[in-house]
């Protein structure tokens, strides 16, 4: 078949992951999400569905939350990718949104969780201090089958809080 | 933490940081240069397979294997065991773990492809061809009764499985009862669906002849005995770890699954790291599901509302194979008795096959249901009455100096169904309270006036939880003053590593943060049973505790004999075991860990400093004294005489668009008692994990299949989950009752708020609506279709139940009620 000999054809990406230059030479056809987690070893984005509805692999594009799962890695040369290992602070400490989580029980299983972070980081970024309702409707994307949802919410005040009491501690 | 009590505290998880900062471990983090598998799965319900033809894969680049039935042999080459057996279940049927001659439902595995990759395993896969004679499918559970078709040609009528309980006489004493309701019932299947699929990976190591299997189970220890039985090997020799797990919620306490089987057997094969991760497509069609049921109830009551006798008919889809057996029927038809006294009761089940995916536990394992058709005949008889609901549900209420309460039954884990301890009057109070049931007339009465329409329902459970027969658990102080702790059962997000930790700090009179616990894997606890039926913190909880106790007594011996002080005047604080009241007498934990084996070679300071403590020893003993073991570390188990039972209530209220037929969940709120907490945060975690479960069984999820038997909706798009914006606010009150059966007094938790979800919302909606509900989930479209066949008011058609305000309706069946010797 010849789509798979082309498939197999290597080419090289570049991309800046958590503020680290990394380059590899892969298939075309290599999902973002494979990429991150098999190419470069950063296992904590995770695969829910890939079919680009439960959210889990989100990972934030230039600052903007997309769905690794339904992205090749190919198109996204020279972009700046954050993962959620890329969402801690500068000294490896939690970062806000993954410290409003522990402070909230906002995880169980902690699957879903990588693809909340992410989300939530981005929504804060644009929005810093978010209503309740806010707050569900900014995660109201991402699927979580363990924990309801409630502390997820108040995980997306607590962030907001502790971003507000913190400004600037981020690395990224 | 130091110093305070964390024992029933709320305090944050421990295993939090690793899993926030993406470093948790899960099956397919693990493993980064295995080869990797993909199965070509049955594309048709039922046909037979007439040729494999793998041809045209062999030249796919990066290939490193294709298997077949035909390759598999001995006791691999067999069906895979049937894990439950049960005297009624007569027609019990299991798959093989790759298809041989025939696939029984969609999903089904037939060939194995490894490759470098999943990306050219599936392009291997791609250019496989199997050549299939159709069979008519069985699908549904009409289906299968009327057995036209079926689906095993030597299971006559599709039975699996016909049993009957009961406790007196229950046709006579309906027979003689002055009122009677007849209610038809039916719920929809719908699907544990953890975030993470299954996944398995396996390594085998040639020199030391060893087998390292990580899994996405519940049960990581049956899995290891599956392993070595299947594929022939001393147990000895094979080790399985349940790594991190994302979500279980029961379809992951099943095994061995075909792939656990599979992926450790190609492994040993090929010389080579293997693993294979489940997609969601996969996860649908080969996994499993659950919840469908058709049932058929008869109620006989007094004036009072006060059963008299209870009958129960249902029919369980079981799907195309019994590998669980039929736990689930008999769940529902032991605990659907719920907080009340049945009268005289009989419950009959047949549990039926059909060409469509397995049916296994999913969180509520039965009760789900159970609930429904209990809750369900509440709710009829009040409105037959006339009587408010709480009042028809508080007479019939077990009373709380009636515990312990023998039913009479024989429960799930061949036990007695006795119910150990619970106060649902008082827990009927907290919940009006809390939903404000007393005032809801004039809440609905200030609605209507606005053109608004809402009800309110509820629904009580009682829950049996903590299944035997036993769970371990493993505690050692080391050398550091570290305290080890392993029990073999699994974690899939219940936060064991705190729970436990919790319990053994508090047992142990150490700091939380010295204490590391392990559990599911094999190569540090070998006895286990496994994460289901809310048993985790009951069975492990208790069994870390027994253990933590041994090592404490023998803390205290050893520290006794060095500070030269009775055991008795000692107390372990903040990992100092010191002389009660004589400040500065004291000893660390971890040097008495030190003393406690007499090799004690000065590998650091520890080992150094216990030196001054230690005693001459005397040269006509052995160094370690018959009774004694070296070490600080003790094990212990925990076996129960029998289940113990939580128990809970919900209410909601509702509102119902006049015109949209659109249900919006206005107020949810919950009472519940599992006993004595360990951890109230995480709890309260689990119950509002199990309401979401709840709501989305009762309003969104179903499983649809075509008459073909083809899973219409296999995917995250079409097979609708709650998000963040479905699922309501959920307002929770506590009793707790400890359970006398056990030491810490514990209930199990992990079920509890799935359980009443459909019953309570279908209340609610009924309230609102004024017509009966008898089917869930119930969609917008479907509430609209059943206020259009809804007879006029006043066209006497309407069912004649004594207040005649809720006309009988089972949707498209029109039958549900009759009055009899009124
Ligand atoms: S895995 Fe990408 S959205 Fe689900
Ligand atoms: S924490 Fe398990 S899926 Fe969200």
């Amino acid at each position: 078949m010849t789509d798979t000999d082309a498939a197999e054809r290597n080419h090289p990406v570049t991309m800046l992951v958590n503020g680290v230059h990394r380059s590899a030479e892969i298939p075309a056809r290599r999902l973002l999400s494979d990429f991150l987690r098999h190419d470069l070893g950063l296992t904590g984005t995770h695969v829910g569905c890939e079919h680009g509805v439960c959210g889990a692999c989100t990972v934030l594009v230039d600052g903007r939350p997309i769905r690794s799962c339904l992205q090749f890695a190919v198109t996204l040369d020279g972009a700046q990718v954050t993962t959620i290992e890329g969402c801690t602070r500068a000294d490896g400490e939690l970062g806000s949104v993954q410290q409003a989580f522990q402070d909230c029980h906002g995880l169980q299983c902690g699957f879903c969780t990588p693809g909340f972070v992410t989300t939530i980081t981005a929504f804060l970024d644009e929005n810093p201090d978010p209503t309740e309702d806010e707050a569900r409707e900014a995660i109201a994307g991402n699927l979580c089958r363990c924990t309801g949802y409630q502390n997820i919410v108040a995980s997306v005040l607590r962030a907001a809080e502790l971003a507000n009491g913190s400004a600037g501690q981020e690395s990224t | 933490m130091s110093g305070t009590r964390v024992f029933g505290e709320p305090i944050a998880r421990r295993e939090d940081p690793r899993l926030l900062s993406g470093h948790g471990r899960y099956v397919d983090d693990i493993g980064q240069g295995a080869l990797e598998v993909a199965f070509v799965r049955s594309p048709h319900a039922h046909a037979r397979i007439a040729g494999i033809d793998v041809t045209d894969a062999l030249d796919v680049e990066g290939l490193a294997a294709i298997y077949t039935h035909e390759d598999l042999t001995g006791r691999m080459a067999e069906p895979l065991p049937l894990l439950i057996p049960h005297a009624a279940l007569t027609h019990g049927r299991t798959q093989f773990a790759l298809a041989k001659d025939e696939v029984n439902h969609v999903g089904e595995p037939i060939v194995m492809v490894v490759a470098r990759d999943r990306y050219v395993a599936e392009d291997a896969c791609d250019r496989i061809r199997v050549e299939y004679e159709f069979l008519p499918p069985v699908v549904g559970i009409e289906a299968a009764r009327a057995a036209e078709h079926l689906v095993h040609d030597d299971v006559p009528g599709n039975v699996a499985a016909h049993m009957v309980q009961e406790v007196g006489d229950a046709p006579a004493a309906i027979a003689a009862a002055p009122n009677v309701v007849t209610l038809e019932l039916e719920i929809e299947r719908s699907a544990s669906m953890p975030l993470e699929g299954k996944g398995v990976h396996a390594r085998w190591d040639a020199d030391d002849r060893s087998l390292r299997v990580y899994t996405s189970t519940q049960a990581s220890t049956s899995v290891r005995a599956a392993i070595a039985a299947k594929l022939e090997l001393a147990v000895d020799r094979v080790d399985v770890v349940a790594p991190d797990v994302g979500g279980g919620f029961g379809v992951k306490i099943v095994h061995p699954w075909p792939e656990e089987l599979l992926i450790p057997w190609t492994a040993i094969r090929l010389g080579h790291e293997v693993k294979w991760t489940e997609d969601r497509r996969e996860h649908f069609v080969s996994s499993a599901h659950e919840r469908g049921q058709v049932q058929r109830i008869r109620a006989g009551f007094d004036d009072d509302g006060r059963l008299l006798g209870f009958e129960i008919v249902l029919w369980h889809d079981n799907g195309a194979y019994t590998p669980y057996g039929i736990i689930v029927p008999i769940v529902t038809t032991t605990q659907l008795l719920g907080p009340y006294k049945p009268g005289a009761y009989r419950a009959e089940f047949y549990s039926l096959y059909t060409n469509t995916l397995i049916v296994t536990p999913y969180r509520g394992a039965g009760r789900p249901q159970g609930c429904f058709a209990m809750e369900r005949t509440m709710d009829a008889i009040a409105e037959r009455l006339g009587l408010d609901r709480t009042v028809v549900r508080e007479r019939n209420f077990i009373q709380p100096d009636e515990m312990p309460y023998d039913h009479g039954l024989i429960f799930q884990d061949g036990r007695p169904l006795i119910y150990d301890s619970g106060d649902y009057p008082a827990a009927l109070e907290k919940l009006k309270k809390l939903v404000g049931w007393d005032e809801f007339e004039e809440y609905r009465a200030a609605a209507r006036a606005e053109g608004r329409r809402v009800g309110i329902g509820m629904a009580c459970y009682v829950e049996g939880t903590g299944v035997g027969p036993y769970e371990g658990g493993f505690v050692r102080v080391e050398p550091d003053g570290t305290v080890v702790v392993a029990t073999g059962l699994t974690t899939q997000g219940q936060g064991h590593q705190t729970v436990f930790a919790q319990v053994v700090a508090e047992e142990l009179g150490v700091p939380i943060d010295r204490v590391v616990v392990t559990t599911g894997d094999t190569r540090r606890f070998k006895y286990a049973v496994g994460t289901f039926a809310s048993r985790a913190a009951v069975m492990s909880g208790n069994a870390v505790a027994l253990a933590a106790r041994k090592v404490r007594e023998k803390a205290l011996r050893v520290a006794g004999e060095a500070l030269e002080a009775d055991p008795r005047d000692l107390e372990i604080v903040d990992g100092m075991v010191q002389v009660k009241g004589t400040p500065g007498a004291d000893i660390p934990l971890s040097t008495v860990a030190v003393l406690s084996n007499p090799l004690r070679y000065a590998f650091d300071e520890e080992a150094k400093r216990a030196t001054q403590f230690s005693a001459p020893a005397d040269p006509d003993k052995p160094p370690v004294a018959d009774d004694d073991e070296p070490g600080l570390e003790g094990t212990d188990y925990y076996s129960p005489p029998r289940s113990t039972f939580a128990n809970g209530m919900h209410a909601a209220i509702v509102e119902t668009d006049p015109e949209t037929a659109e249900i919006t969940i206005l107020r949810y709120c919950v009472v519940h008692d599992c006993g004595t907490l360990i951890n109230p945060r995480i709890v309260e975690g689990q119950i509002h994990g199990g309401v979401a479960q709840g709501v989305g069984g009762a309003l969104y999820e179903r499983m649809v299949y075509d008459e073909a038997g083809q899973l219409q909706n296999a995917s995250f798009m079409d097979f609708l989950m709650p998000y963040a914006t479905e699922v309501p606010v959920i307002e929770t009150d506590h009793l707790e009752t400890p359970s006398p059966l056990n030491p810490l007094g514990l209930k199990g938790a992990g079920e509890a708020g799935v359980i009443p979800g459909s019953a309570v919302l279908a209340s609610a909606i009924e309230d609102a609506e004024g017509f009966r509900i008898s089917r869930m989930p119930i969609s917008p479209s479907e509430l609209h279709h059943l206020r259009e066949s809804q007879p006029p008011p006043g066209s006497g058609l309407r069912d004649t139940g004594r207040t005649g305000s809720v006309p009988a309706t089972g949707g498209q069946e029109a039958t549900n009620e009759e009055v009899t010797g009124t």
